[in-house]
């Protein structure tokens, strides 16, 4: 029994990166992003081909000039970060999904009808997961009431809390926005928490009246729009046909022009029809003049009018990537440039997050509809299929619960286990997963390529910003501290 | 760290996390017990041992070998990484062995010990 067991190093999982002319290391699964010295790369070199015996991989760093000892420093140091491993690897499975999160979000889908029609939409359109049939179609003060309560006795514990109001189109239901703002308030000042609201609006039913009491109460705005009238109007339309824009953009204007203690954003989902990112983008931050704009790609089947092909996504990456050196150029003089998917992956791999979901639906978030039933998120109210509870009847199943969320961890995924993007991707959205795969925890493989493309996209914007001017990230912390 | 740079949060806290559990042994003990950062592996113990001669001799049996069966209990407990069957010696039971002077002869002598 005697043997010398042979140590074998090589490159742990992460991705190299360079940007400004300095080297970087994005390190999976932590999410750490390291600046690395030149003696690093000469080591990473010298792993590049496979596994490297311990005294091979110092010898090669002395004969690249470093002394013994520091060539020791280096090992150590890449192992202790985990930059390389030996063969033993590392067991550090993924955290297992908390039994008791506390809820920090509370949507509310405070209507499910909606003065529009747009053609693809999740909640009407051909892939809705919705059983709406025989349900309240407003939700009533005894249902918002009950949903207020349920946030504030399961966010035990957290500083800040945040109600968002959904549709349907939620100011169709301004009354009873109004009274659980009130109600909000009076129970965030009971537990000493601090309370926040947002709403998602199509923008045709914001009157003067409307905008004032928004403005008032800081209340978050975001407006669905898909740009200029060409596009906006392509799906965005009344039940007649008609297109929204000519509607909505002067309301937008009045709003902007109203309510300046919150950035007031717009949301465009892109279809096939609707890809022109870069027109879209100035038109509406520059024309209209909301403070951001925010892209996603419609949720769909694959054989939807609608749905983008993978051509059309490529072209979407292009502009995006364009859009992003804008961003970082904006970022680099210090200033707000307004394209939210940048700043959100940048909010995102400044911490350094690493994900075991792809978001906080079911865990520190949930949609309640009409009727009460709990939901994952506002895209799953009123699916009986989804229900998670009620907020009548006992709130949260923890059961259901912890059966979606178990289907949507990482560990769950196998596709994602060799990935580098998934410290900040899990897989993608549950609602996506659904309509694509009939399984909400099922991988959202076809935007695979996509997402990491982004990814690394976001990376070297990240650390051109780290280089050239690192105060605006100090930004992203500030932002992140009221959770 | 000297090589790398800590950039984003999450890095930092790797930074913090390899220095304050390497080499601060105070710190350690005064935390409750954060693990030592892992140092590169080299193998300790009868691994690395060159130790002819355990299990049997040239002829089957332990009456040839070049050390005692008996040194088998000692390789364990004091060179050996692997979680062997005896007694800790560093804490709880550092007396285990005091009354066996030389394993061939006194090992019946070594304490049992009933944790």
């Amino acid at each position: 029994m005697s043997a010398v067991a042979e140590v074998l190093y090589s490159q742990a999982e992460f991705r190299r990166f360079a940007a400004s002319g300095e080297e970087f290391l994005y390190l999976v699964p932590s999410g750490g992003i390291f600046g690395v010295s030149p003696a690093v790369r000469d080591a990473l070199d010298l792993l590049e081909a496979g596994p490297v015996a311990a005294e091979d991989l110092l010898a090669g760093l002395v004969a690249k000039g470093y002394s013994l000892a520091d060539a020791d420093g280096i090992v150590t140091e890449l192992f202790q970060a985990r930059v390389i491993r030996d063969q033993t690897g590392y067991a550090d499975p993924p955290q297992e999904a908390v039994e008791d999160f506390p809820l920090q979000s509370l949507v509310l889908n405070l209507t499910n009808q909606c003065n529009l029609s747009c053609q693809y939409c999740y909640e009407y359109g051909e892939d809705k997961v919705a059983t709406p049939e025989g349900k309240p179609k407003f939700m009533d003060e005894t249902v918002a009431r009950a949903s207020v309560d349920h946030l504030f006795a399961s966010a035990q514990g957290r500083r800040a809390v945040h109600i968002t109001f959904f549709g349907g189109e939620t100011l169709m239901n301004f009354p009873l926005l109004k009274w659980v703002v009130e109600y909000g308030k009076s129970k965030a000042r009971e537990t000493g928490q601090y309370l926040d609201f947002s709403l998602t609006t199509n923008g045709t039913l914001l009157s003067e009246p409307v905008i004032e009491f928004l403005a008032k109460n800081d209340i978050g705005v975001t407006v669905s729009m898909d740009g200029a009238k060409e596009a906006h109007d392509a799906l965005r339309v009344f039940a007649n046909g008609k297109g929204s824009y000519d509607i909505v953009a002067p309301k937008v204007k009045a709003l902007i022009a109203r309510h300046k203690s919150r950035p007031i954003a717009a949301r465009v989902t892109m279809t096939q029809q609707v890809t022109n990112v870069k027109e879209i983008f100035h038109h509406l931050r520059h024309e209209l003049g909301f403070a951001e704009v925010g892209f996603a790609p419609v949720t769909a089947a694959p054989d939807r009018l609608y749905t983008i092909q993978t051509k059309k996504m490529d072209s979407v990456l292009d502009q995006f990537r364009e859009l992003a050196y804008e961003y970082r150029d904006y970022a680099v003089q210090g200033k707000a440039h307004g394209f939210s998917n940048v700043s959100d992956t940048l909010a995102e791999l400044h911490a350094g997050i690493n994900k075991s979901h792809p978001c906080g639906a079911g865990l520190g978030l949930v949609g309640v509809g009409p009727s009460g039933d709990i939901a994952p998120c506002h895209r799953f109210v009123d699916s009986d299929e989804h229900a998670l509870g009620n907020v009548l009847e006992g709130g949260m199943d923890k059961w259901k619960q912890k059966e979606f969320l178990a289907k949507g961890h990482i560990g769950a995924k196998y596709d994602c286990h060799s990935c580098w993007a998934r410290p900040l991707c899990a897989g993608g959205c549950h609602h996506e997963a659904f309509v694509r795969y009939g399984d909400t925890g099922h991988p959202n493989l076809h935007f695979c390529d996509w997402i990491r493309d982004w990814t690394g996209i976001c990376l070297e914007i990240y650390g051109d910003i780290a280089v050239q001017n690192p105060a605006f990230l100090d930004a992203f912390e500030k932002r992140k501290a009221l959770q | 760290m000297k090589h790398l740079k800590a950039v984003n949060k999450k890095a930092r806290r790797i930074e913090e996390y390899v220095a304050s559990a390497y080499g601060d042994i105070y710190g350690q003990q005064e935390r409750g017990g954060a693990k030592p950062a892992p140092r590169p592996h080299y193998p300790i113990g009868c691994s690395v041992v060159f130790s002819p001669g355990w299990e049997v001799d040239s002829a089957g049996g332990t009456a040839g070998l070049c050390q005692p069966a008996e040194r088998d209990l000692y390789d364990c407990y004091i060179t050996c990484y692997w979680p062997a069957q005896v007694p800790d010696h560093y804490n709880n039971y550092p007396d285990w062995t005091s009354k066996c002077a030389s394993a061939t002869k006194d090992w019946r002598d070594i304490d049992l010990v009933f944790p």
